[in-house]
């Protein structure tokens, strides 16, 4: 088989994958989230017995300013938490003398994993032991990801319900998230990645031919890693470590895992607002970008003058720019190979798709939340070109509302590029670098990027063990995170106050070929006009080289 | 500030019972079901060959290059815009060309370049071809019999591949 050829039929048979599990799945995400208050609930045992726990009454909802307060203080003792545990790690089991860690890294760390960030400033195997891995970075692996998920589906609220200032039960919606849709599938495939040879060790190493080399319970993290594109590696060479991705059908089942979700929640979408075309539109828009930048990316690497550098050669370049281009294009950050050893283009492509906005397909809820953002950013502009008040589903679009999706849109480029700025200027950072001239910029650029997208995946030759990085990065991957969810609720609560505007002749149809070209366009138009002068330095200046 | 506190206190809770059952039972139980006999001969990799490490010796086929610092994993990162790193590629294929006497250009790609987890299992059959006659010469074993055993140790899907770690244990045993 031509390397040509065996790429696509890998492609052709994730696709397949994706397309079997999207009505399935999309629905049954559909089933698991009430959408009127007036829906009857039934709830499990567990679940009641966490309510009570927690002394949340399941059925009362809640107004956006709760929601967020909800989300935020959930996100707080996570922190608080994670932080906790890493710097008491020497007195708990499974530490291996691997000791406590660091202040800087103990934040950066807590921000990361809390934020779906997994940005990772250290090496696994000689900072962090079992416990941390398991009852620290595992969870936060699963509540992360279900907390975008419950923001994506309070905002679909706020388009479906009209005058209520109700937007569901954050509590519910995560623990509902955690238990009904991430728990089980990761269990599932937490089993298949062992039968494909992904290894659970206790064990802190093991000897291969005389020489040892760290192992963990790898599987069960890979899991949720990928399906709540997470993306942080149990072990430091992540989804290019043998132990965590050991040949060509577990890195598919991986590639898989980290789609699925996000890919499934346009038909959620779509089922949620009763019409599952508009989810489809979203997915048409999603899935032309991740196909395009996967040829760009495929292309650049396979014509590269060291292809192989930082490639494992199982997945050689087809398998690797695939896990690239899906990793960067949702919020994952899982690698299989060392984006900073990429071509000025196909290292580029991966941080464009970052710049992006994550949301082709972007992350667990997350991509569904910032696609649907930018939908009212382009039907604003559509909306300037008639001279008419835009409509999206139903609802119009005001000056609250174009206020908040704006201010979702713009809170990732503002720190990030703030962040990098100062980066690029301080005398420190010239030590920090890997690679020199413009390559030595981009690494700059990817880490924030990857921050304040809350990826994860890094340009990994910069060295970010810093104060200032630790601390920099960190505050990126908070605002990245919590700015855009508290106007993306915001926006849904002016959303569900509203009347129901009924269609008229003069509604743009969001169903159609029209729609999904300025959708498309838009996404594309923003990064370009906020990162174009950034890009031109690094990538746009190295590929031209 | 009151409503942040609230909430806070209240996610407190949830989080800690959601930490027994994802950041314990959920472990436990994956770690349990990986020990079910027939799912995974080795969830603990003991003598595995998923990695390679480099074996002292020439009747040994070597590995791809490595920039792990074991027992971690890792890369070099290294650019293509990196001068310095194209010298350490250029040393690498003349010190391998001189190593099993072919030439420079006869080296593959990926014998010169490091591999992501630094603990690749897989060369390529061209540099695996070029290294059989060494290791017939050092270890004694007729060229058919080495030749033999690299197709033993060629696997994978898409790609093909030779396991070095599986080759290097089938030479021990030869």
């Amino acid at each position: 088989m031509s390397p040509l050829v065996a790429g696509l039929v890998q492609v052709g048979i994730l696709v397949a994958a994706l397309a079997v599990a999207y009505r399935p799945l999309g629905d049954h995400m559909a089933r698991v989230f009430r959408v009127q208050e007036t829906e009857d609930q039934k709830h499990s045992k567990v679940e009641l017995a966490i309510y009570r726990f927690a002394r949340i009454d399941p059925n009362a909802e809640q107004k956006w300013s709760t929601y967020a307060f909800g989300v935020l203080g959930f996100s707080f003792v996570g922190i608080v938490f994670l932080y906790v545990i890493q710097r008491i790690q020497s007195v708990l089991p499974f530490a291996f003398d691997r000791g406590t860690v660091s202040e800087g890294m103990a934040f950066n760390t807590a921000i990361s994993f809390v934020t779906n960030t997994n940005w990772q400033s250290y090496v696994p195997e000689a900072v962090l032991g079992h416990t941390v891995q398991m009852i620290g970075l595992t969870v936060q692996n699963f509540v992360s990801a279900a907390v975008g998920l419950a923001v994506a589906v309070a905002l679909i609220r706020g388009f479906v319900r009209h005058q209520t200032d109700r937007l569901g039960n954050f509590w519910v919606d995560l623990v509902r998230g955690t238990l009904r849709i991430l728990l089980p599938m990761a269990f599932v495939f937490a089993i298949v990645l062992i039968a494909l040879g992904v290894t659970m060790s206790l064990k802190s190493g093991v000897d291969v031919d005389g020489q040892t080399v760290a192992n963990a319970p790898v599987a069960s993290q890979e899991a949720i890693k990928e399906l709540g594109t997470n993306g942080g590696g149990v072990l430091n060479a992540n989804s290019a470590h043998p132990f965590e991705n050991p040949n060509e059908w577990s890195n598919l089942v991986e590639i898989f895992l980290l789609l699925v979700v996000p890919v499934a929640l346009t038909r959620t979408f779509g089922r949620m607002v009763g019409q599952p075309k508009q989810g489809y539109v979203l997915l048409g828009v999603m899935g032309t970008i991740w196909s395009a930048m996967l040829a760009v990316i495929w292309a650049a690497e396979a014509n590269g003058i060291r292809p192989l550098e930082g490639k494992e050669l199982r997945f050689d370049v087809a398998a690797s720019a695939l896990f690239a281009n899906s990793t960067t294009g949702t919020s994952t950050g899982a690698v299989n190979s060392w984006h900073d050893s990429y071509t000025g283009l196909g290292g580029g492509g991966t941080l464009l798709n970052m710049l992006f906005g994550e949301m082709t397909p972007g992350g667990v809820g997350t991509g569904l939340y910032s696609i649907l953002v930018m939908a009212i950013i382009a039907m604003f502009l559509a909306g300037l070109m008639v001279g008419r008040t835009p409509e999206y589903l139903g609802k119009k679009l005001g000056r609250r509302e174009v206020t908040a999706a704006a201010v979702s849109i713009l809170a990732m480029p503002t720190v990030l590029l703030i962040g990098a700025g100062i980066a690029a200027v301080l005398p420190s950072t010239q030590g920090a670098l890997n690679n020199p001239g413009e390559h030595g910029l981009s690494e700059i650029l990817y880490a924030y990027a990857s921050a304040s997208n809350n990826n994860g995946s890094a340009f990994g030759g910069i060295t970010v063990t810093s104060d200032w990085f630790q601390s920099s990065l960190g505050l990126c991957m908070l605002f990245g995170r919590f700015v855009p969810i508290i106007a993306v609720l915001a926006l849904a609560g002016s959303l569900a106050a509203q009347k129901k505007v009924p269609v008229t002749s003069g509604t743009l149809p969001t169903t159609g070929p029209l729609f999904a070209t300025l959708l498309g366009a838009s996404v594309v138009l923003v990064a370009a006009l906020t990162f174009v002068p950034a890009l031109a330095l690094g990538p746009i200046a190295e590929a031209l080289l | 500030m009151d409503n942040f506190f609230k909430q806070a206190w209240a996610g407190l809770r949830v989080l800690l019972a959601l930490t027994v059952i994802l950041g314990v039972a959920y472990p436990a139980v994956v770690w349990g079901v990986s020990r079910v006999p027939g799912l995974h001969a080795n969830a603990e990799a003991s003598g595995t060959s998923l990695v390679a490490v480099v074996r002292e010796g020439d009747e040994y086929f070597v590995p791809r290059p490595s920039a792990a610092t074991l027992p971690a994993s890792g890369g070099t990162n290294k650019s293509e815009i990196n001068e310095d790193y194209t010298k350490v590629i250029a040393e690498r294929r003349t010190e391998i060309a001189r190593r099993e006497g072919v030439a420079e250009d006869q080296v593959p790609q990926d014998a010169v370049t490091a591999s992501a987890s630094g603990l690749d299992p897989h060369i390529s059959p061209a540099y695996a071809e070029i290294q059989v006659p060494r290791v017939a010469r050092v270890s004694g074993l007729p060229v058919e019999k080495v030749r033999e055993l690299v197709a033993a140790a060629t696997e994978g899907t898409f790609t093909t591949t030779v396991n070095v770690t599986a080759l290097n244990r089938a030479l021990d045993a030869a």
